[in-house]
């Protein structure tokens, strides 16, 4: 059988992609079980995966729960992100080292092997490419991220669940996935006939789909992939208006954001959670001798004080000030500037917001009146 | 060259600061390199007078005798660094400024008579000027290198002051406030010792005392929801920087 993008057949396990993948070069990221939530490491065999285990999410709750037992992806996002492998928290930018007659840099840059990004959810894939368009856009190329993304494969999972707080189905961008992925898999029935729709998405996905025990999908298969994404979709109670970016613009005065200011603890938390967030500090040091000088860039957020330092002081010193910069940069202005809104609804902001602030209500609150 | 001259006080505290510098194993050398040591009591007893070009000063004042030393201590030092919570906000012996000292003095010791000391525990700042203050209990070893070096190479240094919350997103520590319902600190603390706690799944415990703007009415609000009781969410606040001035209001009985 040979695979092309575009057409679907049916795995009964996504552990032999999994070995596929690894025989195949791939680096495998993907979701691991790891102090009480699930993060995006390094997996080393299909065991690494956190089978049977599901999530109870709520604004400022998290814990992982028992899933069906047999479930490979009955949990759905956790406190990470993706873009802690493209635009990672810490990175070198180059160091200096003093020489007899100047000082030599060297700026090479750190190494990303060809990465599989296993487990990638809808709403994810189009948090990537929102920041793809902040990193890779005409105007500016962030070329450590586009080489890190050129080199990335993604497996996407289709959501066949939601948790309380997301609401990609309002913002277009889930729970099901057209494109934006390599290979995509939909697990189907987990307590019965128990199978997996894979999606073949690119000439890459389908090089790899080759390697597998694949069985051609059936109608009833496909049915039963369109049943999940739908029963996920009508599981969101959450969500934000369509035209949420229009209605936000010139509520700079709004007494909302005051409201909301009381409560929010400007601890950065949500700009950090947030996929699409990408703000950034750059810092330069040296060592005690001098000889020595490293430039790096750490994730920054505009919750910080000091992140709209300039000289005389920080613009935004009212918390006010700064929740409303981000949440009309997120929903309205990024439009303006990138041509997408910047919130793909994975609503990690509301879950691991510590005080539980949420985003969707906060934004209808305010667009809804005159304030 | 001669290198400048590097002076480390100590006030009322528990030394652990000064132990972080010596603690300092592969860079003491270094630092021994570039600048003169030239007090500094828990290393050596050989002490070289002033002036000199950096005080690091550790320790609250408690006392009278220690009002008028740091004003010998300052008018000796081109740059005042004070570092630890005790030197930036009274340290831990700060609880005493919620409680009656008398009661204390009575208590604790056979001769109360014998004892001389101010009814509060201050920090640095509030008897002279300080021209940098490294937050902390104790301060972090890289920080503490890291002022120094900045201070020799005249540029500012990355000392953060964002929130702890900021440490562990970028670390990628869970939330233990979201993920465990623990009661943390962090989100109105500020950043600093490498999110020691919440890594081991505790919740922060305000080492480096209050970040900029905290809003510890949002917290103590949280910490109510989360089942703590007003005396202990006040004792949240009560602990190194209890004189701290965000947490001093704060731990006031909401």
């Amino acid at each position: 059988m040979s695979a092309a993008p575009g057409e679907a057949y049916v795995i009964s396990s996504p552990a032999p992609l999994i070995e596929a993948l690894a025989a195949a070069g791939w680096r495998v990221i993907g979701p691991r079980e790891s102090d009480g939530t699930i993060s995006y490491e390094e997996l080393w065999d299909p065991d690494d995966l956190p089978r049977g285990r599901s999530d109870d999410q709520e604004a400022g709750h998290y814990r992982l729960t028992d899933g069906r037992p047999d479930s490979w992806f009955d949990y759905v996002v956790g406190p990470q992100s993706w873009k802690k492998w493209l635009f990672p928290a810490r990175r070198k930018l180059w160091s200096a080292e003093k020489t007899a007659d100047g000082f030599q840099i060297d700026d090479r840059a750190e190494e990303y092997p060809k990465t599989a990004f296993f487990g990638v959810r809808p709403c994810e894939i189009a948090a990537i490419e929102r920041q793809d368009a902040v990193f890779d856009n005409g105007d500016f190329t962030d070329t450590d991220y586009t080489r890190r993304r050129a080199a990335t494969l993604i497996v996407a999972v289709q959501c066949a669940r939601s948790a309380a707080t997301c609401f990609c189905a309002s913002m277009n961008t889930g729970p099901h996935a057209d494109e934006g992925f390599d290979l995509a898999l939909t697990e189907l029935d987990p307590e019965g006939n128990h199978r997996f729709l894979l999606q073949i998405g690119s000439a890459d996905g389908a090089a790899l789909a080759d390697t597998l025990p694949l069985r051609d999908a059936t109608e009833d298969d496909k049915a039963a992939a369109r049943l999940a994404a739908s029963s996920a979709a009508a599981q969101q109670t959450r969500r934000l208006p369509a035209d949420i970016a229009p209605r936000l613009k010139g509520k700079e005065n709004h007494p909302g954001w005051q409201d909301v200011a009381e409560k929010c603890l400007h601890c950065a938390n949500c700009t950090l959670a947030c996929p699409t967030c990408f703000c950034s500090d750059v810092e330069d040091t040296n060592d005690l001798t001098g000889d020595n000088t490293e430039r790096w860039r750490v994730w920054d957020s505009c919750f910080s004080v000091d992140f709209s330092y300039i000289h005389g002081g920080a613009v935004r010193q009212d918390p006010a000030a700064r929740y409303r910069q981000w949440l009309t940069h997120k929903l309205s202005t990024w439009h303006d500037q990138f041509g997408s809104s910047g919130c793909v609804g994975c609503g990690r902001c509301i879950a691991w917001c510590p005080v539980g602030i949420d985003i969707t209500e906060e934004a209808i609150s305010i667009a809804r009146d005159d304030g | 060259m001669t290198r400048p001259k590097l002076a480390v006080w100590k006030f009322a505290s528990c030394d652990g600061c000064q132990l972080t510098l010596l603690d300092c194993e592969d860079e003491l050398l270094a630092l021994a390199e570039v600048v003169e040591i030239s007090q500094f009591l828990e290393a050596t007893s050989e002490i070289k007078d002033g002036p000199y070009d950096i005080s690091l000063v550790e320790g609250s004042i408690t006392t009278e005798h220690d009002h008028d030393r740091i004003r010998n201590v300052r008018e000796q030092s081109h740059t005042l660094i004070a570092i630890g919570a005790c030197a930036t906000a009274g340290g831990i012996q700060a609880l005493r400024n919620f409680a009656d000292v008398d009661a204390f003095t009575n208590t604790v010791y056979a001769n109360p008579d014998y004892i001389e000391t101010l009814d509060k525990s201050t920090a640095i700042a509030d008897h002279v000027k300080v021209d940098m203050e490294l937050r902390g209990c104790p301060v972090s070893k890289s920080q503490l290198i890291e002022l120094i070096t900045a201070t020799l190479a005249a540029r500012k240094p990355h000392i953060p002051t964002v929130s702890q919350c900021v440490e562990c997103k970028r670390a990628g520590t869970a939330c233990v406030m979201v993920s465990k319902g623990i009661p943390c600190m962090g989100p109105v603390t500020q950043a600093g010792c490498g999110n020691l706690c919440p890594k081991i799944g505790r919740g922060c415990y305000g080492c480096f005392g209050p970040v900029e703007h905290a809003n510890t009415d949002a917290l103590t609000a949280e910490f109510a929801k989360l089942g703590l009781s007003d005396r202990q969410t006040s004792d949240k606040y009560r602990y190194f920087n209890a004189g701290a001035d965000a947490f001093a209001t704060a731990g006031e009985s909401p």
